[in-house]
């Protein structure tokens, strides 16, 4: 086995441990550090397929900043132990085996229409990412930057206190 | 080198997990956990794609995604704070009115 395959396991094998814990924490916050893991994982599988990058953004803007606003809202909401209802009977019995069935299907799909991996030489260099951003792409780029303002706008309008 | 299909896998995996959460967890921050869970799973396939493909596109696409996620996480979470303080509990269950 190679290195970069033994690398590859590992962190899936993270990943999945994270998603897994990030489902079964009964408190938030635990879910919380969990996903932050999945994210570090994910962050060094994009590393593992040179994109350099999207690694430090994932890192920077996920597991930083998007994190940080989970983990607050939930110390500021002072979210305890999610409180145990019976659940419906439709997902007992529905739910799980179709979720686990889609899983099943992608990963199938997946699997059998995955294109060969060969070139892997893709010039992935921050330089032509950029490049590719602002020329190819200026204009949803642009779009982003409205649609940031709008959340902005949103979230204040949502948060402030009435009266 | 690492073939396509495992990181695709790897990638339905983690979307299943992220639908699961999504369908069996009632408290509203875990649930929009689970989305953040499936976002990055696409991020994942859009990146194996990107590298097996030899095309830069799919990591453009994942830039977009973040930034989608990063406005999704905060119009949300005041939604979430709004319900939390309107209804005191983050128990979806407890919220069954669109009003407020």
């Amino acid at each position: 086995m190679s290195a970069q395959l033994a690398v590859f396991f590992l962190l899936a094998a993270l990943a999945v441990a994270g998603a897994v814990s990030l489902i079964f924490a009964r408190h938030p916050i635990r879910s919380a550090l969990s996903l932050i893991v999945v994210m570090v994982a994910l962050a060094g599988l994009y590393l593992l397929l040179g994109a350099e990058f999207v690694a430090a953004v994932q890192i920077i803007v996920y597991a930083g900043a998007i994190m940080v606003l989970f983990v607050f809202v939930i110390m500021l909401l002072n979210a305890g132990e999610e409180e145990r209802t019976n659940f419906s009977r439709l997902a007992k019995t529905a739910g799980l085996p179709l979720a686990v069935a889609l899983g099943a299907f992608l990963a199938a799909a997946a699997a059998k229409y995955a294109p060969s991996s060969g070139t892997g030489t893709a010039a992935a260099s921050t330089k032509t990412l950029s490049t590719m951003l602002f020329r190819d792409f200026v204009f949803p780029f642009e779009l982003t930057s409205f649609l940031i303002l709008i959340a902005i706008l949103g979230a204040l309008v949502l948060a402030q206190r009435e009266g | 080198m690492v073939a396509t299909s495992y990181y695709l896998v790897l990638s339905a995996i983690l979307f299943g997990l992220g639908v699961v959460g999504f369908v069996f967890r009632r408290n509203v921050i875990t649930i929009f956990m689970s989305i953040e869970l499936m976002l990055n799973a696409v991020n994942l396939a859009f990146v194996a794609f990107s590298q097996a493909l030899g095309k830069l596109d799919g990591q453009v696409f994942v830039l977009f995604v973040i930034v989608v996620a990063a406005a999704e996480a905060t119009v949300g979470l005041g939604v979430i704070i709004l319900i939390a303080r309107q209804r005191q509990s983050l128990n979806v269950e407890r919220v069954n009115l669109l009003k407020l």
